[in-house]
C-alpha cells in the first residue's frame, strides 16, 4: 500500500513535465481558431468561443501555402530517395565490397557529415549561381542528397559489414553479378534500415533552414520552413496570423510524427550507437 | 572488358604478377563508390576548400579575391563580436547538451525502470512521445510558436503570470538584452530534450536486469541504483549524446534567426548567425569564411574527442563484461 502511494507522485511529476512539453502546441491550436477581435478582448488564455477558420484561410492564401507544401514534399521526397540510393551504393562498396582503404573512405564520409553548413554555404551559393542553378529546387535537392547520404553511408556501412557473407557467396556461385546481388539480395534484406533512412532523410530535409533560406529566394520555390521563418523574421504578422502560421507549420510535423513514431524512436537509437 | 583492363594495369603496375586471385573482384567494388565520391567532391570537398581558401583573402563576392594571408584571423582575435558569439555558443552547449543530457538521464531511468515497470510500457511510450515531439518540429516553426508565447504584449507567458497575480514578473523575454539569451536557452532545452531521452531509453534496454534485481535485494534505493548501475552502464550513449548535442549547439542557426535575429544588440549572436550576416548582409565574404573556418575546426576537434571517449567507454564496458 505504501509503495503504491509512493509511486504516484513520480508518475504525476512526469505527467506534468510531459504536459509542459505539449502545452505550446495546444495553445497554438486554441488561438489559431480565434477571431482577431476575440483575441484582442480575451487574450491568449481563454478558450475559443467558436471555430473561426478565416484566419487560417487568409494566411493560406496570402503566402500560397499550398505551393510551399508542394515544394517541401517535392524536395524532401526527392532527397530521401536519391540520398538512400547514394548511401546504398557507397555502403555496398564499403561494407560488403570491403574495398581497400575503406576505413579512410568511411572517415571521410563521417567528417563530411560533421562539417557545419556555414563552411559550405557561400561557395555553394556562388557555384550554383555560376551553374545557373541558383533559386531552383533542383540545387537544394542535389546539395541535401549529398549531405544526407553522408550519414546514410555511415549507418548502412556498419549494418552491411555484418551482412551474412554466405548468402552473397552463394549468389555469386549461382552466377549473379554484383548488380544483381545488390538489388536482389542486399537491398531487400536491408529494407528495415533503408526504411528508417527514408523517413529520417525526409523529415530532416523538411526541417532544414539555413541552406534553403540562402538558396530559395523566390516565393514559388520556398519550402514551408523557409517561408514561415522569413515571415516571422520580418515581424509583419499579427497574433492571429502568427498562430495560423504556427498551426500550419506544426500540422505536417505532427502527421509525420504520428505516422512514423516507431521508426523514428528506433532509428535514433540505431543511429546514435552504431 | 573491364577485367582485362584491370588485369593489364595490375600486371604492369606491380612486381607481383601472380598476386592474390581474390583481390581483383574485390577491388572492382570501387566502381560503386564512384557516384558517391564525385558527388561529395562537388558538393562538399570543393566548396569547403574554396571556403577555407577565401578565408585568407579580402573578397566582396564579386571580382577576384585579394590575398591577405592571416589578416582576417588576426582581425577576429580583436573582434569583440566574434568572442561574444563564441561565448554565447558555450551557453548554447549548456542549454542543448549539458542540461538535456542530465534531465534526459533522470527521465529515461524514471520512465524505464519506474513507470515502465509499475504502470506498463505503454504509459512509458506515450510519455516518451510527448517529450520527443518538439524534435520533429521544424526549428523555424518552433521559433514562431515560442516568439509568440514570449511576446511582451499579449504573449501567453506574460498573460499567464498576470493571471496568477505575478504581474511584476512580466518581462520582454526576447527583447531585453539581459534576458534574451536565457530565453533562447529555455526554448532550446525544450527543443532538445527528446533526443537524449530516446537514446538513453534504448540504451537501458541492453542493461542486464539482474544487476537491478541484485541491487534491489541488497536494499539499494532508486537513486543509488541510478548512480551505481544506470550511469556507468550507459556511459557510451552518454558520450555520443553529449558530442552530438554539443555539435548541434555550435551549429545553432534557425532558432536564433527566427527568435531574435542575434539581438537585441548582439546579445544572442552565435557564430553561425554571425558568419551568415557577414556573408550575406555585410558581404565581407573573406571574413565570414574565416569565422566559419574557426567554427569548423572547433567542431571537428570536438567530434574527435567525442569519438575517442565513446570508443574508450565501449572498450571498458567490454572489458568488464569479459
Amino acid at each position: 500500500m505504501t509503495t503504491a502511494l509512493r509511486r504516484y507522485p513520480v508518475l504525476v511529476a512526469l505527467c506534468i513535465a510531459a504536459l509542459f512539453m505539449i502545452v505550446p502546441f495546444a495553445i497554438v491550436a486554441v488561438n489559431a481558431v480565434k477571431s482577431p477581435t476575440e483575441y484582442a478582448q480575451n487574450g491568449p488564455l481563454s478558450l475559443p468561443e467558436g471555430l473561426y477558420l478565416d484566419g487560417i484561410k487568409d494566411f493560406w492564401e496570402r503566402v500560397d501555402f499550398g505551393q510551399k507544401l508542394v515544394n517541401s514534399v517535392l524536395i524532401s521526397g526527392a532527397v530521401a530517395v536519391l540520398a538512400v540510393v547514394l548511401s546504398v551504393l557507397n555502403a555496398y562498396a564499403i561494407g560488403i565490397g570491403r574495398i581497400k582503404g575503406r576505413t579512410w573512405v568511411l572517415a571521410f564520409f563521417v567528417l563530411a557529415n560533421m562539417l557545419p553548413q556555414e563552411a559550405l554555404v557561400y561557395p555553394i551559393y556562388y557555384l550554383s549561381k555560376e551553374a545557373g542553378l541558383y533559386d531552383t529546387r533542383l540545387s537544394v535537392i542535389i546539395v541535401f542528397t549529398v549531405i544526407q547520404a553522408a550519414f546514410g553511408t555511415y549507418l548502412l556501412s556498419s549494418v552491411l559489414s555484418r551482412f551474412p557473407r554466405e548468402i552473397i557467396e552463394a549468389a555469386r556461385i549461382d552466377g549473379a553479378n554484383k548488380w544483381q546481388v545488390l538489388w536482389r539480395i542486399v537491398v531487400p534484406v536491408s529494407r528495415p534500415t533503408i526504411g528508417v533512412l527514408l523517413v529520417f532523410f525526409f523529415i530532416w530535409t523538411w526541417n532544414e533552414f539555413l541552406l534553403p533560406l540562402v538558396m530559395l529566394i523566390s516565393n514559388d520555390n520556398q519550402t514551408v520552413s523557409v517561408a514561415l521563418g522569413v515571415l516571422q523574421g520580418q515581424r509583419l504578422m499579427d497574433a492571429t496570423m502568427t498562430n495560423a502560421a504556427a498551426l500550419l507549420g506544426v500540422l505536417p510535423a505532427l502527421v509525420f510524427f504520428l505516422v512514423f513514431q516507431r521508426t523514428l524512436t528506433r532509428g535514433i537509437a540505431a543511429g546514435a550507437v552504431k | 572488358m573491364t577485367v582485362t583492363v584491370e588485369r593489364g594495369g595490375r600486371v604492369t603496375g606491380k612486381h607481383d604478377p601472380t598476386g592474390n586471385p581474390r583481390r581483383r573482384p574485390r577491388d572492382s567494388y570501387a566502381l560503386f563508390l564512384l557516384p558517391g565520391v564525385l558527388a561529395f567532391l562537388t558538393v562538399i570537398v570543393v566548396p569547403f576548400l574554396m571556403n577555407t581558401g577565401v578565408s585568407f583573402t579580402d573578397w566582396e563576392g564579386v571580382g577576384s579575391p585579394d590575398w591577405t594571408g592571416l589578416a582576417n584571423y588576426r582581425e577576429l582575435l580583436d573582434d569583440s563580436e566574434f568572442w561574444a558569439s563564441f561565448r554565447h555558443s558555450l551557453f548554447m552547449v549548456v542549454a542543448m547538451a549539458a542540461v538535456p543530457t542530465a534531465i534526459g538521464l533522470v527521465l529515461a531511468a524514471a520512465l524505464f525502470d519506474y513507470v515502465g515497470k509499475h504502470f506498463g510500457s505503454r504509459v512509458a511510450a506515450v510519455l516518451r512521445a510527448c517529450f520527443y515531439l518538439p524534435q520533429v518540429l521544424p526549428i523555424a516553426v518552433a521559433g514562431i510558436v515560442w516568439s509568440w508565447i514570449l511576446a511582451p504584449e499579449n504573449g501567453t507567458l506574460n498573460e499567464l503570470l498576470a493571471a496568477v497575480g505575478l504581474s511584476s514578473w512580466q518581462r520582454d523575454w526576447l527583447g531585453d538584452p539581459d534576458l534574451a539569451l536565457y530565453s533562447v536557452m529555455g526554448v532550446m532545452v525544450w527543443v532538445q530534450i527528446g533526443f537524449p531521452l530516446v537514446v538513453f531509453m534504448a540504451g537501458l534496454q541492453r542493461v542486464d536486469p539482474q544487476l537491478y534485481e541484485a541491487a534491489e535485494l541488497d536494499g539499494a534505493g532508486w537513486w543509488r541504483r541510478f548512480w551505481h548501475i544506470t550511469l556507468p552502464q550507459i556511459r557510451p550513449e552518454t558520450y555520443v549524446v553529449l558530442t552530438w548535442c554539443s555539435i548541434a549547439a555550435l551549429k545553432v542557426f534557425g532558432a536564433v534567426y527566427v527568435l531574435t535575429k542575434g539581438g537585441p544588440g548582439g546579445a544572442t549572436n552565435v557564430p553561425s548567425y554571425f558568419s551568415f550576416t557577414t556573408f550575406f548582409e555585410k558581404t565581407q565574404v573573406g571574413y565570414g569564411a574565416a569565422i566559419s573556418t574557426v567554427l569548423t575546426v572547433i567542431i571537428l576537434a570536438l567530434s574527435l574527442i567525442g569519438l575517442k571517449l565513446q570508443t574508450r567507454a565501449e572498450d571498458e564496458e567490454e572489458g568488464t563484461r569479459a
